[in-house]
């Protein structure tokens, strides 16, 4: 079966979603991903969905169960480059990916990443010290 | 009102749902539409195809382009013969969900299309019918 490449990159995860994807190939990310987090010790998750030219309820709950997975695993997702028609018909379906971040592009979404994990970073070494 | 010939899609696997939205887009962009109402009608079709598929045990859609009062637009008409929905209502509700889904595949739908019909009966099956117009 055909699966989304996620690339590595320092601490982070990449994902960009090029395909339209069917709902089987959709959920096999998420599995896929959910190994890796927990395999390389990630701590920031980039999804770049630019290409997408719809996102629909499975979509758009892969991408919340995604947030809220790696979340428990220690690490931040930010999905990026949302189309503005998609953002609209989103809104109008019901979702609102309320558990999601959310950055305008990938330039903005790395540096959201970096904020994320530095602050996690001091925090954790404040309890430790 | 005219109508052209309209094409019946199979939808049967999780990849005949795919194939619906890219040729929901084709028509879609055929007919007219801007980018936002094309956004709108693959995405009703996505859930209304996934529907089809989750809870009907397959079926048919018959997509038509279609012309009254000099607009052009889309209708698609889904349809199985699965069970069928016992409370129209309640299905239509935001949230319900007789299976794994969000519950927003009916209302969602009915909100991203200009028109919507539904009819349902017990052991025979349940047709939807939208229509977006440019």
């Amino acid at each position: 079966m055909e699966r989304i490449p996620i690339l590595a990159m320092g601490k982070a995860l990449l994902i960009t979603i090029q395909v339209d994807m069917h709902d089987r190939l959709a959920l096999a990310l998420e599995e896929d991903l959910t190994n890796r987090i927990a395999s390389t010790g990630a701590r920031g998750v980039l999804i770049d969905i630019s290409s997408l030219e719809i996102v629909d309820s499975f979509i758009g709950r892969m991408l919340d169960n995604i947030a809220a997975v790696s979340r428990v695993l220690d690490a931040e997702t930010v999905v990026v480059g949302m189309r503005p028609a998609v953002a609209i018909t989103l809104v109008e379906l019901g979702l609102s990916l309320t558990g999601v971040k959310t950055a305008l592009n990938v330039e903005r979404g790395m540096a959201l990443l970096r904020s994320q994990c530095a602050t996690r970073r001091g925090t954790h070494d404040h309890r430790r010290g | 009102m005219t109508t052209a010939e309209g094409d019946v899609f199979a939808i049967r696997t999780s990849q005949d749902v795919v194939i619906v939205r890219q040729e929901v887009r084709a028509r879609a962009v055929k007919a007219g539409l801007g980018l936002v109402d094309q956004t709108k009608i693959i995405t009703a079709a996505s859930e209304l195809a996934r529907n089809t598929l989750d809870y009907g045990g397959g079926g048919t859609v018959v997509m038509e382009a279609i012309e009254a009062n000099g607009r052009r637009g889309v209708r698609l008409t889904f349809e199985d013969h699965g069970p069928g929905i016992a409370d129209i209502e309640l299905a239509m509700k935001d949230g319900y969900t007789s299976g794994q889904g969000l519950g927003l595949g009916l209302g969602g739908s009915r909100r991203l299309a200009n028109e919507f019909f539904i009819e349902s009966r017990i052991g025979e099956g349940t047709k939807v019918v939208i229509t977006r117009w440019k």
